[in-house]
C-alpha cells in the first residue's frame, strides 16, 4: 500500500533550485531508503515530508505531497499534527538537555497526549522499549540525556520519535556519527520499528541502504534518478549514473 | 635631555634591526640556509638593544636619588642634626635648586644646592655614556655572535612572551594595589568603629563626623551611632533590586525576540540600536533620572494622590534599569543564539511550535548563561554611581517605600569623599569601609556569575 505519494515536487532555496520534479511513492510498512553523493538533495527532499523546510527562510517547496491522501503542502495543513504523525531523526544525535524521562515525554507532553502521570510513565517505557534502551537505562531515567554514549543518545532520539506512535519515522543519515557497533544496533531496531512505522532512511552507506531497505531511490543533482526495489537497484538498475554510483565509480 | 636620549636609542633600536636582517641577507646570499627569517636577525639585535637600555634606565631611576642625597647629606653628618631635620634640608635644598625656593637662604643650604645641580648634571651625563656604551657593546656582541645557524626565533618569542606577560601583571598588580590600599584603611575604621556597629547598626549619619573640632580627642563612643551601615546598604540592594525588575523582563525579552523571532534584516538594525543604550554616559542618565524621570513621577504622583519625592528610588531604579537593558538583552541574545540549532530542530520535528520550543527547549538549555548575564548586570546595579547621586538623593533612610529617596553605598561614598579631605579621619576611613564591603560584593558577583557562564560554555563548544 502506497503511504506518501510526493508528485512534482521542486524546492528552491532563493533563486536556486535544490530539487527538480520528484515524483516518488513510498510503500507503508517498508523501509525506503534515499542514496546519492552529497548535495544531491535527498535531505532536502526528506525535510519536505514533515514541512522542516519551513524552519529555513528562504526555502520554497511547489508540488504536491499526499499522505493518506492529504496533500501536506496545501494551505489547511496543520504543522503540528502533521509532525505529530510524522516523525523524524537526524543525523547528529541531538537530545535535549533535560533528563531522560524529560526526552521521551517531550512529545505527549507538548500534544497533550497522556492524561494521568502513570500512562506517561507507560509511555516513556514502550518508548524506550521500543527503541531498545530501556534495560540499559531504566534505573537512570532523571539523569540528563546528553551523559549517554552516542549510540545510546541516537536510540534516545528514536524514542524520543516514536513516543507519540507516529505513522512514518523520516532519519537523516542517522548512523553518520557513530561506530560500528552503535550504526548495527540501529539498523536492528529500523528493521524491527518498520512493522508498526513507514521508515524513510536517507543514507551514505550504500551497504547499510542494502542492509535495511526494501525500496531505494537514487538521486542526483536535485534530480530522481530512478527508484524501484533494492534488489533491483543494487543488482540490475536501469540507469547507468546509478550503476556507476553503486559500484563506487563516482560520488 | 631625557627625551632627547629615549629618542636616540629608539634609533638605535631601528638601526640595530635593519643591520641584523642586513647581515641576515649576506649570509643568505652565500647560498646558506638560515635558522629563521632575515627580520627574526633584525629583531633579535634590537632586543640586545633594549634590554641593557631598560635595565640601566631602571636601576638609575631606583639608585639615583637616594645616592644623591647621601651625597648631599654627608656634609652635614656629624652635625648632630635629627633625621627629620636632615629631610627638611634636602627637600629646601631641591626646592632652591629648582628655583622654588621662598624662606630664608642659607649660605649652607645654597651650597648644597650648588651641589646637587652639579651631581645631578654628572649623574645625568654618565647615565648618557654608560647607556649608550652598553647598548653599543651589547648590540656589537650579539652581531658578532649571529650567524647562520645561530638560534634567533626562540629568543625573540621568548621576549614576546615576557613582554606581553608583564602587560598583564601590570592589570593584575593594579587590582592587588587597590585591594590593599581599601584593606589597611578599613582596617583603621574598624579601629575606630566596631565592626558590629557598621554592619548592624541602623542610623547613618557621617555628617556628624563634619562638625567634630579637628583639635579634639577622638572619642569612639561619640561615633556609635554614625556609621551604621543597614540603612545604605538595604538602599543599594533595593535600588538594585527596582533596576533587575525593569532590566530583567525588558531585557531578556528582547533578547529572546532579536534570537528566536526578530528576521535578520530586523536584528541588523536593532541590536546595534539597543547597544546605544549602553554607550549613553552615566552622567546623561543620570540627569535624565534626576530632572526628567524624577519630576515627572512626583506629579503623576501627586495627580493620584500619593506623596511621591522628587528624588526617588523608583526614578533612580528605574533609570538604572533602562542602562542594564542592552547588557542583559544583548548577552542572552549570544548565549540563545548558540544554543545549537539541532535541539531547535529536534522540537520542532516533534510537531512543538516557536513558543514551546523557546519555553521548553532553549531557554532552559541557555540558563546558565541568562542567569550569568543576569548577575553581571545586579553587579553593575549595585556599583553605579551617578545616577543615584544624582536621582536619588544623599540622605540615609531605611525605608521600603520607593517613593521616597534613599541612598546607596556608591552614593555615599561620594559624599564622604568630595572636597577636601582629612585622611586617617574616621569619617574619611568609612568610604573605604564602604569601598571594601561593595568590593566584596561585586566580587562575589562577577565570580558566580563567571562560574555559571563557564560552565554554560564547556557544555557545547
Amino acid at each position: 500500500m502506497i503511504k506518501i505519494k510526493a508528485k512534482d515536487v521542486d524546492v528552491f532555496y532563493g533563486k536556486k533550485q535544490a530539487l527538480f520534479n520528484i515524483s516518488l511513492d513510498i510503500e507503508e510498512n517498508q523501509v525506503t531508503a534515499l542514496i546519492g553523493p552529497s548535495g544531491c538533495g535527498k535531505s532536502t527532499f526528506l525535510r519536505c515530508l514533515n514541512r522542516m523546510n519551513d524552519v529555513i527562510d528562504i526555502c520554497s517547496v511547489k508540488g504536491e505531497i499526499l499522505i493518506n491522501d492529504f496533500n501536506i503542502n496545501d494551505k489547511g495543513c496543520d504543522v503540528v499534527r502533521l509532525r505529530e504523525k510524522i516523525g523524524m531523526v537526524f543525523q547528529k544525535p541531538n537530545p535535549f538537555p533535560k533528563t531522560l524521562y524529560e526526552n521521551v515525554s517531550y512529545g505527549p507532553t507538548i500534544h497533550g497526549i497522556a492524561q494521568s502521570k502513570q500512562e506517561m510513565d507507560e509511555i516513556v517505557e514502550t518508548s524506550l522499549k521500543k527503541a531498545a534502551l530501556w534495560e540499559e537505562v531504566k534505573d537512570r531515567l532523571h539523569e540528563p540525556g546528553t551523559g549517554l554514549s552516542g549510540g545510546q543518545q541516537q536510540r534516545l532520539c528514536i524514542a524520543r520519535a516514536i513516543s507519540v506512535r507516529p505513522e512514518v519515522i523520516l532519519m537523516d543519515e542517522p548512523c553518520s556519527a557513530l561506530d560500528p557497533i552503535a550504526t548495527a544496533q540501529i539498523e536492528e531496531l529500523i528493521d524491527e520499528l518498520k512493522k508498526e512505522h513507514t521508515i524513510i532512511i536517507v543514507t551514505h552507506s550504500m551497504a547499510q541502504a542494502a542492509r535495511v531497505s526494501q525500496n531505494t531511490g537514487f538521486f542526483h543533482l536535485g534530480q530522481l534518478i530512478e527508484h524501484g526495489s533494492t534488489d533491483k537497484i543494487f543488482k540490475n538498475p536501469d540507469n547507468k549514473k546509478t550503476q556507476d554510483y553503486i559500484t563506487g565509480r563516482f560520488g | 635631555m631625557n627625551l632627547i636620549l629615549f629618542t636616540f636609542i629608539v634609533l638605535l633600536g631601528f638601526t640595530s634591526y635593519y643591520f641584523g636582517r642586513k647581515k641576515a641577507y649576506t649570509i643568505q646570499s652565500t647560498k646558506k640556509r638560515l635558522t629563521a627569517l632575515p627580520q627574526f636577525y633584525g629583531y633579535y639585535l634590537a632586543i640586545w638593544c633594549a634590554i641593557p637600555a631598560f635595565i640601566i634606565f631602571s636601576l638609575w631611576a631606583i639608585f639615583e636619588p637616594s645616592i644623591v642625597k647621601l651625597l648631599i647629606l654627608s656634609d652635614y653628618s656629624n652635625q648632630g642634626y635629627l633625621d627629620d631635620e636632615l629631610n627638611l634640608i634636602y627637600e629646601k635644598t631641591k626646592a632652591l635648586s629648582r628655583g622654588q625656593f621662598t624662606g630664608e637662604i642659607t649660605p649652607f643650604i645654597e651650597a648644597s644646592a650648588e651641589k646637587y645641580l652639579s651631581l645631578r648634571s654628572i649623574a645625568q651625563s654618565s647615565k648618557v655614556v654608560i647607556v649608550l656604551s652598553a647598548i653599543i657593546a651589547s648590540v656589537a656582541y650579539a652581531y658578532k655572535r649571529i650567524s647562520s645557524n645561530s638560534r634567533t626565533r626562540e629568543p625573540v618569542e621568548k621576549f614576546l612572551n615576557a613582554v606581553l606577560f608583564t602587560a598583564s601583571l601590570a592589570a593584575i598588580l593594579t587590582t592587588v594595589g587597590i585591594v590593599f590600599s581599601l584593606i589597611f584603611q578599613t582596617i583603621d575604621f574598624f579601629k575606630v568603629i566596631p565592626l558590629f556597629d557598621f554592619v548592624f547598626g541602623t542610623h547613618w549619619y557621617p555628617a556628624k563626623a563634619f562638625v567634630r573640632d579637628s583639635s579634639e580627642a577622638l572619642d569612639p563612643t561619640m561615633y556609635s551611632d554614625t556609621f551604621g551601615a543597614v540603612p545604605i546598604f538595604a538602599g543599594t540592594f533595593f535600588i538594585a533590586f527596582i533596576a533587575m525588575c525593569v532590566a530583567i523582563p525588558i531585557g531578556l525579552m528582547s533578547g529572546i525576540y532579536l534570537a528566536e523571532y526578530a528576521s535578520i534584516k530586523v536584528r541588523q538594525y536593532a541590536k546595534p540600536l539597543i547597544e546605544i543604550l549602553a554607550g549613553i554616559p552615566t552622567v546623561v542618565y543620570g540627569f535624565f533620572a534626576a530632572l526628567t524621570v524624577g519630576p515627572f513621577l512626583k506629579e503623576l504622583g501627586t495627580s493620584m494622590g500619593l506623596e511621591v519625592s522628587a528624588e526617588s528610588a523608583l526614578a533612580a531604579g528605574g533609570v538604572m534599569g533602562i542602562m542594564i537593558i542592552p547588557f542583559i538583552s544583548s548577552l542572552s541574545d549570544d548565549v540563545i543564539t548558540s544554543v545549537p540549532q539541532s535541539l531547535r530542530d529536534g522540537s520542532y520535528a516533534m510537531g512543538a511550535t516557536k513558543s514551546e520550543t523557546i519555553k521548553r527547549v532553549i531557554f532552559p538549555a541557555a540558563l546558565p548563561g541568562i542567569v550569568g548575564s543576569i548577575l553581571l548586570g545586579v553587579s553593575r546595579a549595585i556599583g553605579e554611581t551617578m545616577i543615584v547621586v544624582m536621582a536619588s538623593g544623599l540622605a540615609a533612610n531605611l525605608t521600603l517605600n520607593p517613593l521616597e529617596s534613599t541612598s546607596t553605598i556608591t552614593a555615599q561614598i561620594v559624599v564622604i569623599l568630595i572636597g577636601d579631605q582629612a585622611f586617617g579621619d574616621p569619617k574619611t576611613q568609612a568610604a573605604f569601609a564602604l569601598g571594601m564591603s561593595l568590593f566584596l560584593v561585586t566580587l562575589c558577583l562577577n565570580i558566580v556569575a563567571l562560574r555559571v557562564v563557564k560552565r554554560y560554555r564547556e557544555k557545547y563548544e
